[in-house]
Protein backbone atom coordinates (compact mmCIF):
# COMPACT_ATOMS: atom_id res chain seq x y z
CA UNK A 1 0.00 0.00 0.00
CA UNK A 2 2.76 2.53 1.12
CA UNK A 3 4.00 2.66 -2.96
CA UNK A 4 0.08 3.79 -3.86
CA UNK A 5 0.27 5.85 -1.57
CA UNK A 6 3.40 7.42 -2.76
CA UNK A 7 2.53 7.61 -6.41
CA UNK A 8 -0.69 9.22 -5.24
CA UNK A 9 2.06 11.89 -4.10
CA UNK A 10 4.06 12.03 -7.10
CA UNK A 11 0.39 12.68 -9.36
CA UNK A 12 -0.55 15.14 -7.11
CA UNK A 13 3.38 16.92 -7.02
CA UNK A 14 3.30 16.84 -10.55
CA UNK A 15 -0.12 18.22 -11.84
CA UNK A 16 1.02 21.39 -8.77
CA UNK A 17 4.54 21.48 -10.50
CA UNK A 18 2.76 21.80 -13.63
CA UNK A 19 0.45 24.17 -13.11
CA UNK A 20 3.02 26.76 -11.01
CA UNK A 21 6.07 26.46 -13.33
CA UNK A 22 4.16 27.15 -16.56
CA UNK A 23 3.00 31.09 -14.60
CA UNK A 24 7.35 31.45 -14.50
CA UNK A 25 7.85 34.00 -16.82
CA UNK A 26 10.23 33.57 -19.44
CA UNK A 27 12.53 36.49 -17.79
CA UNK A 28 13.02 34.06 -15.00
CA UNK A 29 13.55 30.81 -16.30
CA UNK A 30 17.30 30.76 -16.03
CA UNK A 31 16.56 31.31 -12.06
CA UNK A 32 13.99 28.95 -12.07
CA UNK A 33 16.43 26.60 -13.54
CA UNK A 34 18.96 27.06 -10.67
CA UNK A 35 16.42 27.11 -8.12
CA UNK A 36 15.49 23.45 -9.24
CA UNK A 37 18.84 22.38 -9.37
CA UNK A 38 18.70 23.44 -5.58
CA UNK A 39 15.26 21.43 -5.21
CA UNK A 40 16.81 18.45 -6.54
CA UNK A 41 19.21 18.18 -4.16
CA UNK A 42 17.13 17.30 -1.71
CA UNK A 43 18.19 13.93 -2.30
CA UNK A 44 20.64 15.03 0.61
CA UNK A 45 17.57 13.76 2.94
CA UNK A 46 18.13 10.41 1.88
CA UNK A 47 21.49 10.58 1.69
CA UNK A 48 21.75 12.00 5.26
CA UNK A 49 19.52 9.04 6.48
CA UNK A 50 21.76 6.11 4.62
CA UNK A 51 25.59 7.51 6.01
CA UNK A 52 23.91 7.58 9.76
CA UNK A 53 22.37 4.69 9.49
CA UNK A 54 24.17 1.06 10.39
CA UNK A 55 23.33 -0.86 6.69
CA UNK A 56 27.09 -1.38 6.44
CA UNK A 57 30.13 0.19 5.72
CA UNK A 58 29.57 0.87 2.15
CA UNK A 59 25.87 2.41 2.46
CA UNK A 60 27.70 4.70 5.06
CA UNK A 61 30.41 5.92 2.63
CA UNK A 62 28.13 5.82 -0.09
CA UNK A 63 25.72 7.85 1.67
CA UNK A 64 28.49 10.16 3.06
CA UNK A 65 29.47 10.85 -0.46
CA UNK A 66 25.97 11.61 -1.51
CA UNK A 67 25.75 13.90 1.64
CA UNK A 68 28.91 16.08 0.03
CA UNK A 69 27.51 16.57 -3.65
CA UNK A 70 23.88 17.28 -2.46
CA UNK A 71 24.95 19.72 -0.19
CA UNK A 72 27.10 21.07 -3.37
CA UNK A 73 23.54 21.46 -5.54
CA UNK A 74 21.61 23.22 -2.40
CA UNK A 75 23.76 25.67 -1.55
CA UNK A 76 25.39 26.65 -4.85
CA UNK A 77 22.18 26.39 -6.20
CA UNK A 78 20.04 28.87 -3.75
CA UNK A 79 22.85 31.04 -3.61
CA UNK A 80 23.51 31.95 -7.40
CA UNK A 81 19.95 31.77 -7.95
CA UNK A 82 19.39 34.34 -5.35
CA UNK A 83 22.60 36.06 -6.88
CA UNK A 84 20.59 36.31 -10.25
CA UNK A 85 16.76 36.90 -8.73
CA UNK A 86 18.93 40.29 -6.80
CA UNK A 87 19.96 41.52 -10.43
CA UNK A 88 16.56 41.56 -11.53
CA UNK A 89 15.32 45.43 -10.92
CA UNK A 90 12.34 47.65 -12.59
CA UNK A 91 13.48 51.28 -12.76
CA UNK B 1 5.15 12.30 20.20
CA UNK B 2 7.24 9.43 17.87
CA UNK B 3 9.91 10.99 16.45
CA UNK B 4 9.01 9.76 13.05
CA UNK B 5 6.09 11.45 12.75
CA UNK B 6 7.30 14.92 13.55
CA UNK B 7 9.86 14.40 11.11
CA UNK B 8 6.81 14.14 9.03
CA UNK B 9 5.37 16.79 9.88
CA UNK B 10 7.84 19.38 9.56
CA UNK B 11 8.13 17.64 5.72
CA UNK B 12 4.52 19.05 4.76
CA UNK B 13 5.32 22.16 6.01
CA UNK B 14 8.56 21.98 3.76
CA UNK B 15 6.58 20.75 1.01
CA UNK B 16 4.33 23.65 1.29
CA UNK B 17 7.03 26.13 1.34
CA UNK B 18 8.61 24.42 -1.62
CA UNK B 19 5.57 24.76 -3.46
CA UNK B 20 4.54 28.49 -2.26
CA UNK B 21 8.47 29.44 -2.78
CA UNK B 22 7.68 27.96 -6.75
CA UNK B 23 4.58 30.26 -6.82
CA UNK B 24 6.22 33.21 -5.44
CA UNK B 25 8.86 32.55 -8.75
CA UNK B 26 5.84 33.59 -11.20
CA UNK B 27 6.90 37.34 -11.16
CA UNK B 28 9.87 38.88 -10.99
CA UNK B 29 8.98 41.37 -7.85
CA UNK B 30 8.42 38.43 -5.44
CA UNK B 31 11.07 35.83 -7.24
CA UNK B 32 13.86 36.18 -4.66
CA UNK B 33 11.54 36.02 -1.99
CA UNK B 34 10.08 32.58 -3.34
CA UNK B 35 13.83 30.85 -3.92
CA UNK B 36 14.88 32.16 0.25
CA UNK B 37 11.32 30.38 0.88
CA UNK B 38 12.25 27.14 -0.77
CA UNK B 39 16.00 27.64 1.03
CA UNK B 40 14.42 27.72 4.31
CA UNK B 41 12.23 25.05 3.17
CA UNK B 42 15.18 22.66 2.53
CA UNK B 43 17.08 23.83 5.38
CA UNK B 44 14.59 22.82 8.01
CA UNK B 45 14.14 19.38 6.45
CA UNK B 46 18.01 18.97 6.74
CA UNK B 47 17.51 19.51 10.47
CA UNK B 48 14.81 16.84 11.06
CA UNK B 49 16.36 14.68 9.24
CA UNK B 50 19.28 14.33 11.61
CA UNK B 51 16.58 14.02 14.11
CA UNK B 52 16.35 10.69 12.84
CA UNK B 53 16.96 7.59 15.24
CA UNK B 54 18.35 5.41 12.19
CA UNK B 55 21.61 7.74 12.54
CA UNK B 56 23.83 6.97 14.80
CA UNK B 57 27.28 9.11 14.35
CA UNK B 58 26.90 12.71 13.04
CA UNK B 59 30.88 13.35 12.53
CA UNK B 60 31.00 12.00 8.82
CA UNK B 61 27.54 13.74 7.99
CA UNK B 62 28.28 17.36 9.51
CA UNK B 63 31.66 17.33 7.63
CA UNK B 64 30.48 16.43 4.78
CA UNK B 65 27.72 18.95 4.53
CA UNK B 66 30.36 21.42 5.61
CA UNK B 67 32.33 20.67 2.70
CA UNK B 68 29.42 20.90 0.07
CA UNK B 69 28.50 23.96 1.78
CA UNK B 70 32.21 25.22 1.23
CA UNK B 71 32.19 24.17 -2.66
CA UNK B 72 28.36 25.84 -3.04
CA UNK B 73 29.53 28.93 -2.13
CA UNK B 74 32.71 29.12 -3.70
CA UNK B 75 31.17 28.02 -7.01
CA UNK B 76 28.42 30.80 -6.27
CA UNK B 77 30.14 33.37 -5.55
CA UNK B 78 33.06 32.45 -8.48
CA UNK B 79 31.09 32.19 -11.38
CA UNK B 80 30.32 35.01 -14.30
CA UNK B 81 26.73 35.59 -15.13
CA UNK B 82 27.75 34.14 -19.19
CA UNK B 83 28.63 30.96 -17.35
CA UNK B 84 25.55 30.03 -16.54
CA UNK B 85 24.23 27.60 -19.07
CA UNK B 86 27.68 25.63 -18.33
CA UNK B 87 27.13 26.35 -13.82
CA UNK B 88 23.34 24.95 -14.74
CA UNK B 89 24.81 21.58 -16.45
CA UNK B 90 27.50 20.87 -13.68
CA UNK B 91 24.61 21.13 -11.34
CA UNK B 92 22.04 19.11 -13.49
CA UNK B 93 24.97 16.35 -13.18
CA UNK B 94 26.23 16.32 -9.74
CA UNK B 95 22.57 16.41 -8.69
CA UNK B 96 22.24 12.99 -11.00
CA UNK B 97 25.49 11.93 -9.29
CA UNK B 98 24.16 12.46 -5.62
CA UNK B 99 20.84 10.30 -6.36
CA UNK B 100 23.19 7.60 -8.54
CA UNK B 101 25.34 7.24 -5.07
CA UNK B 102 22.37 7.38 -2.73
CA UNK B 103 21.03 4.46 -4.79
CA UNK B 104 23.70 2.63 -5.06
CA UNK B 105 24.15 3.14 -0.99
CA UNK B 106 20.66 1.49 -0.43
CA UNK B 107 21.65 -1.41 -3.04
CA UNK B 108 24.48 -2.34 -1.10
CA UNK B 109 22.57 -1.31 2.42
CA UNK B 110 20.78 -4.58 2.29
CA UNK B 111 18.47 -7.26 -0.08
CA UNK B 112 16.32 -5.52 -1.32
CA UNK B 113 12.57 -6.78 -1.87
CA UNK B 114 11.73 -7.23 -5.75
CA UNK B 115 9.71 -3.77 -5.81
CA UNK B 116 12.92 -1.94 -4.15
CA UNK B 117 15.48 -3.25 -6.14
CA UNK B 118 13.45 -2.36 -9.50
CA UNK B 119 13.01 1.41 -8.20
CA UNK B 120 16.31 1.71 -6.84
CA UNK B 121 18.01 0.69 -9.98
CA UNK B 122 15.74 3.35 -12.24
CA UNK B 123 17.24 5.83 -9.88
CA UNK B 124 20.52 4.43 -10.70
CA UNK B 125 20.70 4.77 -14.06
CA UNK B 126 18.60 8.05 -14.53
CA UNK B 127 21.33 9.45 -12.10
CA UNK B 128 23.96 7.92 -13.79
CA UNK B 129 22.64 8.82 -17.21
CA UNK B 130 21.92 12.37 -15.71
CA UNK B 131 25.52 13.29 -14.60
CA UNK B 132 27.36 11.77 -17.95
CA UNK B 133 24.64 13.63 -20.43
CA UNK B 134 25.55 16.78 -18.29
CA UNK B 135 29.14 16.60 -18.26
CA UNK B 136 28.98 16.59 -22.11
CA UNK B 137 26.41 18.92 -22.27
CA UNK B 138 29.35 20.94 -20.11
CA UNK B 139 32.12 19.82 -22.17
CA UNK B 140 30.29 21.40 -25.20
CA UNK B 141 29.04 24.64 -23.71
CA UNK B 142 32.54 25.39 -22.40
CA UNK B 143 33.77 24.29 -25.88
CA UNK B 144 36.15 21.66 -24.13
CA UNK B 145 34.45 19.76 -26.79
CA UNK B 146 33.38 20.01 -29.82
CA UNK B 147 30.01 21.77 -30.26
CA UNK B 148 29.04 20.26 -33.44
CA UNK B 149 27.04 16.95 -33.26
CA UNK B 150 29.60 13.85 -33.02
CA UNK B 151 28.17 10.94 -34.96
CA UNK B 152 29.22 7.90 -36.12
CA UNK B 153 28.10 5.10 -38.46
CA UNK B 154 25.44 2.53 -37.06
CA UNK B 155 24.88 5.17 -34.16
CA UNK B 156 21.71 4.21 -33.77
CA UNK B 157 21.99 0.32 -33.34
CA UNK B 158 24.79 0.84 -31.08
CA UNK B 159 22.29 3.11 -29.08
CA UNK B 160 19.60 0.68 -28.95
CA UNK B 161 21.98 -2.32 -28.08
CA UNK B 162 23.16 -0.49 -24.99
CA UNK B 163 19.50 0.73 -24.00
CA UNK B 164 18.91 -3.18 -24.50
CA UNK B 165 21.84 -4.36 -22.79
CA UNK B 166 21.36 -1.50 -19.94
CA UNK B 167 17.49 -3.19 -19.38
CA UNK B 168 18.96 -6.80 -19.14
CA UNK B 169 21.64 -6.22 -16.60
CA UNK B 170 18.92 -4.40 -14.64
CA UNK B 171 16.77 -6.97 -14.60
CA UNK B 172 19.74 -9.41 -13.82
CA UNK B 173 20.21 -7.15 -10.50
CA UNK B 174 16.24 -7.51 -9.78
CA UNK B 175 16.42 -11.24 -9.72
CA UNK B 176 19.84 -11.38 -8.05
CA UNK B 177 19.86 -8.52 -5.64
CA UNK B 178 22.89 -9.43 -3.48
CA UNK B 179 25.32 -9.04 -6.82
CA UNK B 180 27.51 -6.28 -6.63
CA UNK B 181 28.66 -7.37 -10.40
CA UNK B 182 25.13 -6.77 -12.10
CA UNK B 183 24.93 -3.12 -10.19
CA UNK B 184 28.76 -1.94 -11.57
CA UNK B 185 27.82 -3.37 -15.04
CA UNK B 186 24.53 -1.30 -14.86
CA UNK B 187 26.65 2.13 -13.85
CA UNK B 188 29.03 2.07 -16.57
CA UNK B 189 26.55 1.40 -19.10
CA UNK B 190 24.04 4.19 -17.75
CA UNK B 191 26.96 6.30 -17.54
CA UNK B 192 27.89 4.93 -21.58
CA UNK B 193 24.27 6.10 -22.58
CA UNK B 194 24.20 10.10 -21.21
CA UNK B 195 27.28 10.01 -23.12
CA UNK B 196 26.21 8.41 -26.46
CA UNK B 197 22.63 10.57 -25.85
CA UNK B 198 24.43 14.12 -25.73
CA UNK B 199 27.48 13.67 -28.19
CA UNK B 200 24.99 13.65 -31.11
CA UNK B 201 23.79 17.09 -30.27
CA UNK B 202 24.88 20.06 -31.65
CA UNK B 203 25.57 23.46 -29.95
CA UNK B 204 22.45 25.49 -31.12
CA UNK B 205 20.06 22.93 -29.32
CA UNK B 206 21.90 23.28 -26.24
CA UNK B 207 18.58 24.77 -24.50
CA UNK B 208 16.38 21.59 -24.98
CA UNK B 209 19.44 19.40 -23.63
CA UNK B 210 20.17 21.13 -20.57
CA UNK B 211 16.25 21.85 -20.07
CA UNK B 212 15.64 17.50 -20.10
CA UNK B 213 18.51 17.12 -18.26
CA UNK B 214 17.65 19.19 -15.74
CA UNK B 215 13.79 17.68 -15.35
CA UNK B 216 16.31 14.03 -15.18
CA UNK B 217 17.99 15.62 -12.05
CA UNK B 218 13.92 15.49 -10.17
CA UNK B 219 13.22 12.51 -11.73
CA UNK B 220 16.15 10.80 -10.30
CA UNK B 221 15.49 12.49 -6.79
CA UNK B 222 12.06 11.63 -7.21
CA UNK B 223 12.99 7.76 -7.97
CA UNK B 224 15.54 7.75 -5.09
CA UNK B 225 12.48 9.03 -3.07
CA UNK B 226 10.37 6.05 -4.12
CA UNK B 227 13.38 3.54 -3.37
CA UNK B 228 13.61 5.47 0.28
CA UNK B 229 9.92 5.71 1.07
CA UNK B 230 10.56 9.29 1.69
CA UNK B 231 7.87 11.43 0.81
CA UNK B 232 9.45 14.72 0.54
CA UNK B 233 11.80 13.52 -2.15
CA UNK B 234 8.95 12.58 -4.40
CA UNK B 235 7.51 16.02 -4.50
CA UNK B 236 10.41 17.77 -4.61
CA UNK B 237 11.71 15.68 -7.20
CA UNK B 238 8.29 15.53 -9.20
CA UNK B 239 7.98 19.65 -8.58
CA UNK B 240 12.10 19.91 -10.22
CA UNK B 241 11.00 17.16 -12.83
CA UNK B 242 7.43 18.84 -14.10
CA UNK B 243 9.58 22.24 -14.57
CA UNK B 244 12.29 20.46 -17.12
CA UNK B 245 9.64 19.43 -18.92
CA UNK B 246 7.81 22.41 -19.38
CA UNK B 247 10.89 24.52 -20.06
CA UNK B 248 11.89 21.49 -22.48
CA UNK B 249 8.21 21.76 -24.34
CA UNK B 250 8.65 25.44 -24.42
CA UNK B 251 11.99 25.00 -26.37
CA UNK B 252 11.35 22.72 -28.40
CA UNK B 253 8.09 24.63 -29.75
CA UNK B 254 10.21 28.10 -29.99
CA UNK B 255 12.78 25.40 -33.02
CA UNK B 256 9.38 24.00 -34.20
CA UNK B 257 10.91 20.98 -33.37
CA UNK B 258 9.59 17.76 -31.87
CA UNK B 259 11.77 16.50 -28.87
CA UNK B 260 12.29 13.36 -30.46
CA UNK B 261 13.43 15.11 -33.17
CA UNK B 262 16.44 16.98 -31.07
CA UNK B 263 17.19 13.97 -29.31
CA UNK B 264 18.14 11.96 -32.51
CA UNK B 265 19.34 14.70 -34.50
CA UNK B 266 22.40 13.08 -34.72
CA UNK B 267 20.95 10.23 -36.28
CA UNK B 268 19.67 12.30 -39.28
CA UNK B 269 20.92 13.12 -42.53
CA UNK B 270 22.15 16.76 -42.55
CA UNK B 271 19.43 18.82 -44.28
CA UNK B 272 20.86 20.91 -47.25
CA UNK B 273 19.55 23.32 -48.32
CA UNK B 274 18.87 23.45 -52.02
CA UNK B 275 17.83 27.33 -52.48
CA UNK B 276 20.82 29.89 -52.71
CA UNK B 277 19.98 32.97 -50.84
CA UNK B 278 21.62 35.88 -52.90
CA UNK B 279 21.34 39.31 -52.64
CA UNK B 280 24.16 42.08 -51.99
CA UNK B 281 25.33 43.01 -48.62
CA UNK B 282 25.14 46.21 -47.46
CA UNK B 283 27.48 47.33 -44.48
CA UNK B 284 27.21 50.52 -42.73
CA UNK B 285 29.93 52.14 -40.37
CA UNK B 286 29.68 52.42 -36.64
CA UNK B 287 29.34 56.49 -37.72
CA UNK B 288 26.30 56.43 -40.07
CA UNK B 289 24.67 53.69 -37.67
CA UNK B 290 24.70 56.50 -35.19
CA UNK B 291 23.31 59.48 -36.72
CA UNK B 292 20.33 56.97 -38.17
CA UNK B 293 19.93 56.05 -34.49
CA UNK B 294 19.94 59.72 -33.36
CA UNK B 295 16.88 60.06 -35.52
CA UNK B 296 14.92 57.10 -34.21
CA UNK B 297 11.67 57.19 -32.05
CA UNK B 298 11.45 53.55 -31.29
CA UNK B 299 14.56 51.06 -30.95
CA UNK B 300 14.03 47.19 -30.72
CA UNK B 301 17.16 45.48 -29.31
CA UNK B 302 17.63 42.16 -30.30
CA UNK B 303 20.64 39.74 -28.39
CA UNK B 304 21.19 36.44 -29.26
CA UNK B 305 24.36 34.05 -28.27
CA UNK B 306 26.81 36.60 -29.85
CA UNK B 307 26.22 39.36 -27.26
CA UNK B 308 26.91 36.53 -24.01
CA UNK B 309 30.56 35.77 -26.11
CA UNK B 310 31.33 39.24 -26.83
CA UNK B 311 30.24 40.48 -23.22
CA UNK B 312 28.15 43.43 -25.07
CA UNK B 313 25.13 43.95 -22.60
CA UNK B 314 26.68 46.87 -20.58
CA UNK B 315 27.84 48.64 -23.51
CA UNK B 316 24.19 48.10 -24.69
CA UNK B 317 22.64 49.34 -21.48
CA UNK B 318 24.95 52.34 -21.66
CA UNK B 319 23.65 53.19 -25.88
CA UNK B 320 19.75 52.64 -23.77
CA UNK B 321 20.56 55.59 -21.69
CA UNK B 322 21.75 57.49 -24.29
CA UNK B 323 18.91 56.85 -26.74
CA UNK B 324 16.47 57.11 -23.76
CA UNK B 325 17.38 60.59 -22.50
CA UNK B 326 17.55 61.56 -26.44
CA UNK B 327 13.27 60.93 -26.21
CA UNK B 328 13.30 57.47 -27.98
CA UNK B 329 12.00 54.18 -26.79
CA UNK B 330 14.12 51.29 -26.30
CA UNK B 331 12.41 47.87 -25.40
CA UNK B 332 14.60 44.52 -26.23
CA UNK B 333 12.78 41.45 -28.27
CA UNK B 334 13.99 37.82 -26.35
CA UNK B 335 13.82 34.75 -28.48
CA UNK B 336 12.93 32.02 -26.09
CA UNK B 337 15.97 30.13 -27.50
CA UNK B 338 18.23 32.89 -27.85
CA UNK B 339 21.53 32.10 -26.14
CA UNK B 340 22.24 28.30 -24.52
CA UNK B 341 19.62 28.37 -21.82
CA UNK B 342 16.12 29.31 -20.95
CA UNK B 343 16.42 33.22 -20.19
CA UNK B 344 19.80 33.44 -20.89
CA UNK B 345 19.21 36.60 -22.33
CA UNK B 346 17.47 38.00 -19.80
CA UNK B 347 19.90 37.10 -17.06
CA UNK B 348 22.59 38.86 -18.75
CA UNK B 349 20.29 42.20 -19.68
CA UNK B 350 19.61 42.31 -15.94
CA UNK B 351 23.28 41.80 -14.87
CA UNK B 352 23.85 44.91 -17.02
CA UNK B 353 21.06 46.72 -15.03
CA UNK B 354 18.27 46.92 -17.64
CA UNK B 355 14.46 47.06 -16.02
CA UNK B 356 12.77 43.77 -16.60
CA UNK B 357 9.59 45.32 -17.76
CA UNK B 358 11.89 46.22 -20.92
CA UNK B 359 12.35 42.86 -21.86
CA UNK B 360 9.72 41.45 -24.01
CA UNK B 361 8.80 38.51 -25.71
CA UNK B 362 8.77 37.24 -28.97
CA UNK B 363 4.84 38.03 -29.79
CA UNK B 364 4.89 40.88 -28.19
CA UNK B 365 7.30 42.87 -30.50
CA UNK B 366 6.46 40.67 -33.38
CA UNK B 367 2.83 42.59 -33.17
CA UNK B 368 4.27 45.88 -33.38
CA UNK B 369 7.66 45.64 -35.53
CA UNK B 370 6.23 47.96 -38.48
CA UNK B 371 6.29 50.67 -35.49
CA UNK B 372 10.07 49.98 -34.58
CA UNK B 373 12.37 53.22 -36.48
CA UNK B 374 15.13 50.37 -35.44
CA UNK B 375 15.66 47.06 -34.93
CA UNK B 376 19.49 46.74 -33.86
CA UNK B 377 20.38 42.67 -34.23
CA UNK B 378 23.39 41.64 -31.77
CA UNK B 379 24.76 38.09 -32.12
CA UNK B 380 21.48 37.10 -33.24
CA UNK B 381 21.09 34.95 -36.23
CA UNK B 382 19.15 32.11 -36.74
CA UNK B 383 16.33 33.30 -34.09
CA UNK B 384 15.63 36.61 -36.65
CA UNK B 385 16.16 34.53 -39.74
CA UNK B 386 12.65 35.44 -42.32
CA UNK B 387 13.75 32.08 -44.23
CA UNK B 388 11.65 30.43 -41.39
CA UNK B 389 8.90 32.20 -42.63
CA UNK B 390 9.11 32.90 -46.38
CA UNK B 391 11.59 29.88 -47.43
CA UNK B 392 10.17 27.03 -47.92
CA UNK B 393 12.16 23.54 -47.80
CA UNK B 394 14.88 25.49 -45.20
CA UNK B 395 15.71 23.49 -42.62
CA UNK B 396 13.96 26.42 -40.22
CA UNK B 397 10.83 26.82 -41.92
CA UNK B 398 7.89 27.29 -39.86
CA UNK B 399 10.11 27.77 -36.74
CA UNK B 400 8.79 30.94 -34.90
CA UNK B 401 11.38 33.69 -35.12
CA UNK B 402 11.23 37.19 -34.09
CA UNK B 403 10.48 39.61 -37.76
CA UNK B 404 13.18 41.61 -37.65
CA UNK B 405 13.10 42.40 -41.25
CA UNK B 406 9.56 43.98 -40.89
CA UNK B 407 11.22 47.34 -39.16
CA UNK B 408 11.97 50.47 -40.74
CA UNK B 409 15.83 49.94 -40.87
CA UNK B 410 17.65 47.02 -39.79
CA UNK B 411 20.88 47.24 -38.04
CA UNK B 412 23.42 43.73 -37.82
CA UNK B 413 26.32 43.59 -35.70
CA UNK B 414 27.72 40.88 -36.58
CA UNK B 415 31.58 39.35 -36.86
CA UNK B 416 31.72 38.47 -40.13
CA UNK B 417 29.73 36.97 -42.20
CA UNK B 418 28.98 33.28 -41.69
CA UNK B 419 26.14 31.43 -41.24
CA UNK B 420 24.36 30.86 -37.65
CA UNK B 421 24.56 27.76 -35.90
CA UNK B 422 21.60 25.80 -38.02
CA UNK B 423 23.94 26.30 -40.71
CA UNK B 424 21.79 28.67 -42.71
CA UNK B 425 22.29 31.38 -44.82
CA UNK B 426 19.92 34.45 -43.38
CA UNK B 427 18.04 36.17 -46.23
CA UNK B 428 17.61 38.83 -43.25
CA UNK B 429 21.29 40.24 -44.16
CA UNK B 430 20.55 40.74 -47.81
CA UNK B 431 17.29 43.10 -47.88
CA UNK B 432 16.71 46.84 -48.67
CA UNK B 433 16.31 47.57 -45.40
CA UNK B 434 19.26 45.65 -43.53
CA UNK B 435 22.79 47.04 -42.69
CA UNK B 436 25.36 45.23 -41.09
CA UNK B 437 27.60 46.85 -39.08
CA UNK B 438 30.79 44.22 -39.08
CA UNK B 439 32.95 44.21 -35.80
CA UNK B 440 32.89 42.91 -31.80
CA UNK B 441 29.78 43.78 -30.34
CA UNK B 442 31.06 45.24 -27.63
CA UNK B 443 33.55 47.64 -29.70
CA UNK B 444 31.04 48.57 -32.25
CA UNK B 445 28.14 49.59 -29.44
CA UNK B 446 31.26 51.09 -27.40
CA UNK B 447 31.98 53.09 -30.63
CA UNK B 448 28.61 54.45 -30.86
CA UNK B 449 27.80 55.34 -27.92
CA UNK B 450 31.31 57.25 -27.77
CA UNK B 451 29.69 59.33 -30.83
CA UNK B 452 26.49 60.26 -28.43
CA UNK B 453 28.66 61.86 -25.77
CA UNK B 454 30.62 63.66 -27.97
Amino acid sequence: MIAIYLLFILMLAIFVGFELIQKVPATLHTPLMSGANAISGITVLAAIVLAGGESGEAATVLGIIGVFFATINVVGGYLVTDRMLAMFKKK
Amino acid sequence: MDITIFINIIYVISAALFIYGLKLLGHPSTARKGNRLSAIAMLIAMIVTLLDQHILSYSWIIISVLAGSAVGVYVSKKVEMTEMPELVSLFNGVGGLASAVVAIAAMVGSDLTAGLATISVIALIIGAVTFSGSLIAWGKLSERISGKPIVFNSQAIANYALIGVTVLFSALYVIYPSSTLFICVVIALALAIGVMVVLPIGGADMPVVISLLNSYSGLAACAAGFALENNLLIVAGALVGASGIILTNIMCKAMNRSLVNVLTSGFQEVVSMDIVVEGEIKPISADDAFYVLEAAQSILVIPGYGMAVAQAQHAMKELQELLESNDAEVVYGIHPVAGRMPGHMNVLLAEADVSYDLLLEMDEVNQRMENFDVAIVIGANDVVNPAARELKGSPIYGMPVINADLAKNVFVIKRSMSSGFAGVDNPLFFKDNTRMIFGDAKEVLNHIVRQFTD
